[in-house]
């Protein structure tokens, strides 16, 4: 059986499918012929802009009340199929929604799952993936030798979107069914984190610092730094797990994927996490006191010196532009 | 209260990392040591019983050999015993094998209130094991949490999201799953490492546990190839003279980023 019937995980923002909702939605036309998209929550807002990535027919649940997406999702799809609607491959976002409602589902269809993913092909009716392992160095391609439907995540960026002009999809309501026991966590309040300037997974520019900054209030050259650049802050995981700054700043493979026309890695010393996270990047700079940092080895101007002395510098002078 | 910790013990990860040639799955057969990730999960469980008193905290682990040093790293830091599933058949799992032996496992331990794990490993990373335990089990889960406590027969959790957090509330049993930094986990200290020796670990089969099929063969996957990714070049590296920062504002301006 030809893989025809593609499933993609869904999410919207704003009004619009969310950039890795483009992404795979992109690379299920190229390997399929029946793009349908999936959307754990309200679709109305966004339906549209999914017709114009190619999703010819999109199943929605409608909004959970403040369930959980992980149960909710996987039941809704489960029902679906069941109905008779079967894909041969459902393409999930490497994200915290995405990841739940593989793993709830893989355990409803009893099929395996594959993560981390930045490749997508198919080969003689099955679908192969390719994973970078140790920090990036390797790359598995790693296929299925069971039947579909086949489950596999993405890491944000792993493709390019691109429109297609399509038209308004067929919105069908995929409600939740009764969840018993495992829908009872409920979301009781929602907090944003205010953030100013651009997101740092859609930046230009992107600064981030590490445990070389020696103490929290350290993090502020960052800031400035990313300010003068009009970039945005990152973080390593050292300092998240140190908590100077929240997770939603850190870089890698436990958190966002960048892929700047600029990197600036400031006493980051270049830690397999966190290259996993920055190594797309287009120009890489460093600066750490020590000169065999594993940074160096990815960087296309490296300065072998002290933050503390470099950043204010750097800083002054942009700031004087 | 019973606190369930699901603690995965890995390689060395200061090491480099190896496949095995024959099938290119993840070699495991040296020392394998406590997930750093499950640290975490460990010191949340160990504060929570503390809390509600009197409690104790029990860990569930799946090796492919016998190796518990990981395991009792754990029970150095104040876990009371483990359940090891042992089995040379385990090599090569997938997440969802895993997660049905980790399920089964945590059921010897009688009825659990609350499963704590680490969000994702640092070796194998699916990122799908917590949730898949959920399901298997049927229970409630609450993935990506920063701060659990429990409130009579709930939990209240604050859940990491794309864009801050949000207040969750789950009735227990559940499953919850922990993001590093949720907590500072204790450094076990020489009493607990001498008491640790003498916990209880009680070692299965998977076949003890009536979970089939497992290892590599069960697994539904198959590695094809495994390349080397294009090396990135490195650039020019120069020690900073006090000057350092213009070569940085030159590198800058023939990217026309300013």
């Amino acid at each position: 059986m030809a893989i025809s019937n593609v499933w993609v995980f869904a999410q919207g923002a704003n009004g619009a499918p969310t950039s890795s909702t483009q992404e795979l939605l992109t690379k299920a036309r190229e390997i399929g012929s029946s793009i349908t998209a999936f959307v754990v929550g309200e679709a109305e807002s966004f339906a549209a802009g999914l017709g114009e990535y190619g999703a010819t027919k999109v199943y929605a649940t409608g909004d959970l009340g403040g369930k959980l997406p992980g149960a909710a999702g996987a039941a809704a799809m489960k029902a679906v199929i069941d109905g008779g609607d079967v894909p041969d491959v459902i393409l999930f976002p490497q994200n915290y929604e995405g990841r739940d409602v593989l793993a709830r589902l893989s355990v409803k269809l009893d099929k395996p799952v594959l993560t981390n993913n930045t490749e997508l092909a198919v080969q003689d009716d099955v679908v192969l993936v390719t994973t970078p392992v140790f920090g990036g160095t390797k790359l598995v391609r790693t296929t299925f030798t069971g039947g579909g439907p086949f489950l596999v995540a993405f890491r944000p960026k792993s493709f390019v979107a691109e429109a297609s002009g399509g038209g308004a999809p067929e919105v069908v309501a995929a409600p939740v069914p009764d969840l018993g026991a495992a829908g009872g966590a409920q979301v009781q309040a929602v907090h944003v984190e205010e953030h100013t300037g651009p997101k740092l997974d859609e930046a230009d520019i992107v600064v981030s610092g590490g445990r070389g900054l020696g103490e929290a209030s350290k993090y502020e050259m960052i800031e400035a730094l990313a300010k003068a650049l009009k970039g945005a802050p990152g973080a390593s995981r050292a300092i998240v797990d140190a908590g100077w700054v929240p997770y939603s700043y850190q870089v890698g493979q436990t958190g966002k994927v960048v892929k700047p026309t600029v990197y600036i890695a400031a006493g980051i010393s270049g830690a397999t996490q966190h290259m996993v996270g920055m190594k797309g990047s287009k120009n890489i700079i460093a600066i750490n006191k020590d000169k065999e940092a594993p940074i160096f080895g990815v960087a296309d101007l490296g300065i072998v010196g002290d933050v503390h002395k470099v950043l204010p510098k750097l800083i002054e002078a942009l700031q004087k532009r | 209260m019973n606190v369930i910790v699901c603690v995965k013990q890995i390689p060395d990860p200061a090491q480099v990392g190896e496949l095995d040639p024959s099938d290119n799955t993840l070699k495991r057969d040296g020392k394998l040591i406590l997930d750093e990730s499950d640290s975490y999960g460990v010191e949340m469980a160990l504060q929570l019983v503390t809390t509600a008193g009197g409690d104790e905290v029990s860990l569930v682990s799946m090796a492919p050999n016998g190796e518990t040093s990981g395991l009792r790293t754990a029970l150095a830091m104040g876990a009371a015993k483990a359940v090891l599933v042992s089995d040379p058949a385990l090599a090569g799992s997938d997440a969802l094998t895993t997660a049905k032996i980790l399920a089964a496992a945590s059921k010897r331990l009688g009825d659990a209130d609350l499963i704590i794990a680490g969000t994702e490993s640092s070796d194998g990373y699916t990122g799908t094991v917590p949730e898949q335990i959920a399901e298997v089990l049927g229970l409630p889960s609450v993935t990506f949490a920063k701060h659990i406590e429990v409130a009579g027969d709930s939990v209240n959790v604050q859940r990491q999201t794309e864009a801050g957090y949000d207040e969750v509330t789950c009735p227990l049993p559940a499953v919850v799953s922990v993001t590093a930094g949720v907590v500072e986990p204790r450094y076990p200290s020489f009493k607990g490492i001498m008491a640790a020796k003498s916990k209880p670990v009680d070692e299965v089969t998977a076949a003890d546990l009536d979970v089939t099929p497992v290892g590599w063969a069960g697994a539904g996957q198959e590695i094809v190839e495994v390349a080397s990714a294009p090396e990135r070049e490195a650039g020019e590296v120069i020690e900073d003279d006090g000057e350092g920062y213009t070569k940085i504002v030159e590198f800058l301006d023939r990217l026309k980023v300013i």
